[in-house]
């Protein structure tokens, strides 16, 4: 018996959230009574492998073969799947990414184990195995028992902390029996804009609307966000219109982000918008209408326009940081 | 080329959610359903795939006849003809094996979901069809071209894009970006009346999760209203009190 978790990586590095799964497979496996196996998959250091013993890795496996160098949701699913049975795994935890979401389903159908994706807090194993996440886009929250024997996790970003525990890991190389067919999908490119924080994992996060009035106004934002390490979103009227991409709308049709701070500036709160931020730690909303939905959701607000208040606040962000550095 | 895109009947955008005493399910009541909006974002770029290369566009939805509306609703837009698999959907693995079932033997050259539901936030019955079928999925995708017998697609990652090429046959799970809905015509609605929708018998399939109950989040307490002259302050509590900068 084991727990397995699967470590992403990002060019080689494992991120924040890769050992957020790997301490959340560690508290499962220690409330199991049983040991904390790790599987990795193409070209990481060994360093970098070893550094995974910190958050608890007892065993890690280490699939380095070419063919692996870059993601494929079959293959990496057959590779997982087989980790799995060899090392006896009754629990399989995955980082619910964007590939995490393309490999977890296929190794839960493998292992004809029950699944629960975005999962948001350690399962409750008081009476069966229930596991809770968010459901109806952030408006609820569903707890799920998994009944079968063999039990799948995905993990959202920031839902659970990282929590070093120290072991020393044992890396050994692992070289799954994948079938050729696995691999009919050539990755061509890889388009990276190196310089920005991800918005699904990011804890900070500077969201702006259309009380910007328009495209040309995202400077002061862009600014705030860098000063504060945050990643800028918007709201779906705004990627709608083009004026950012849709890879940064935030909301019920677009990503859903549970930041510790999340900042909207000139956004109303419109239902749908709301849904995607609800499970935010803290909410900031800056708008000049006193009636604007968002207030009530809000932990703090400004009543004020965007084009005073923002100017003023990347200021005060400036001094605090002097302050602070 | 043949395409099947899977649609989910899920509750507006707009809706307010309750669920019933005990918690263990949601409250219908005054629900006005919608297909899921990434399932319509599929269905539109199936549509305008047919258009230009020729082919038909197959919608199958697992539910009850209520769902029936949302499906006519798919017909209405353009789909050639639909299936719906007459059962309760119990969790994604019961709708994947449902549509698997269904797909195995139809020879169809692609195979299209949204990238989620917007009622239970599954983002698995895409990957899991593929996965019962033996084929390529790809998901999160915002861009999606066929040349000829293979695709090329663009799928979202932290932070970027990744580009891939694929032969087909593959399953594919639709983002925003891959097409923009489209409203159905009063010449689509009339004939939607007519097209072809199939019901066809649920197979059994084991249960592996089971929902215990819903709840929903507590509200926050009243906002923290801070004078627009005072912008440090917010600054100053950011840091001390809510301790996130």
């Amino acid at each position: 018996m084991s727990v397995l978790v699967y470590t992403e990586n990002s060019a080689g590095k494992f991120k924040k959230s890769t050992y957020e799964v790997v301490s959340y497979g560690n508290e499962i496996a220690s409330k199991l009574g049983v040991d904390l196996k790790v599987i990795s998959i193409g070209n990481v250091s060994n360093d970098e492998l070893a550094s995974l013993g910190k958050y608890g890795a007892k065993k890690v496996l280490n699939v380095a073969d070419d063919k692996f160098s870059k993601f494929n949701g079959q293959a990496f699913a057959s590779a997982i799947a087989e980790a799995a049975k060899t090392e006896g795994a009754n629990v399989v935890v995955i980082a619910n990414s964007f590939s995490g979401k393309g490999l977890a389903p296929r190794v839960a159908i493998k292992l004809t184990a029950g699944f629960v994706d975005g999962a948001i807090a350690l399962p409750d194993m008081s009476s069966g195995f229930v596991v809770r996440k968010g459901a109806y886009s952030g408006k609820a929250f569903a707890d799920v028992n998994i009944t079968s024997d063999v039990k799948v996790i995905s993990l959202n970003p920031n839902s659970y902390k990282v929590i070093e525990t120290p072991q020393t890991a044992e890396v050994v190389a692992f070289t799954p029996n994948v079938k050729d067919s696995d691999f009919r999908i050539t990755v061509k490119e890889i388009v990276k804009a190196s310089d920005k924080i991800s918005l699904p994992e990011a804890e900070l996060v500077v969201s702006a609307g259309r009380g910007l009035k328009g495209p040309e106004n995202w400077g002061m934002i862009e600014e705030l966000a860098n000063l504060l390490g945050a990643a800028t979103a918007c709201s779906k009227p705004v990627s709608d219109s083009h004026w950012r991409p849709h890879s940064e709308h935030v909301g019920q049709t677009g990503i859903a982000v549970s930041p510790n701070l999340y900042l909207a500036i000139g956004i109303s709160g419109a239902i749908q918008h709301l849904a995607g931020v609800s499970s935010s730690k803290t909410i900031v909303v800056i708008n000049k209408d006193p009636e604007a939905p968002f207030f009530k959701a809000a932990d703090y607000g400004i009543v004020g326009d965007a084009f005073e208040v923002v100017p003023k606040l990347i200021e005060a962000v400036k001094k605090f940081k002097a302050a602070n550095a | 080329m043949k395409i099947l895109v899977c649609i989910s009947n899920v509750p507006d955008t707009t809706t307010k959610i309750n669920f019933t005493p005990d918690n263990k399910s949601f409250v219908t009541t005054g629900v006005q359903y919608i297909i899921n909006p990434y399932d319509e974002i599929a269905l539109t770029r199936s549509l305008e795939l047919t258009e230009k290369d020729g082919g038909t566009v197959t919608v199958i939805n697992v539910g009850d006849a209520t769902t029936e509306p949302t499906i006519r609703k798919a017909l209405a837009i353009g789909a050639t003809d639909a299936v719906r698999v007459n059962a309760a959907p119990r969790d994604a693995y019961f709708v994947a094996k449902q549509i698997a079932d269904y797909a195995k033997d139809k020879g169809f050259d692609l195979i299209l979901t949204g990238r989620e539901s917007i009622d239970y936030n599954g983002a698995q019955v895409g990957s899991m069809v593929a996965e019962m079928l033996d084929l390529p999925a790809i998901s999160s995708v915002k861009m999606l071209t066929i040349n000829g017998s293979a695709a090329t697609i663009e799928r979202e990652i932290e932070g970027g894009k990744e580009i891939v090429e694929c032969a087909l046959p593959l399953v594919a799970s639709a983002s925003e970006g891959m097409a923009e809905p489209r409203i159905p015509n009063m010449r689509g609605i009339m004939s939607a009346r007519t097209k072809p929708l199939v019901v066809v018998d649920a197979s059994s399939v084991e249960q592996l999760t089971s929902v215990v109950g819903y709840d929903k989040p507590k509200p926050r307490s009243t906002v923290n209203l801070i004078p627009s002259d005072n912008v440090e302050k917010l600054v100053e509590l950011l840091h001390t009190e809510a301790k996130v900068i």
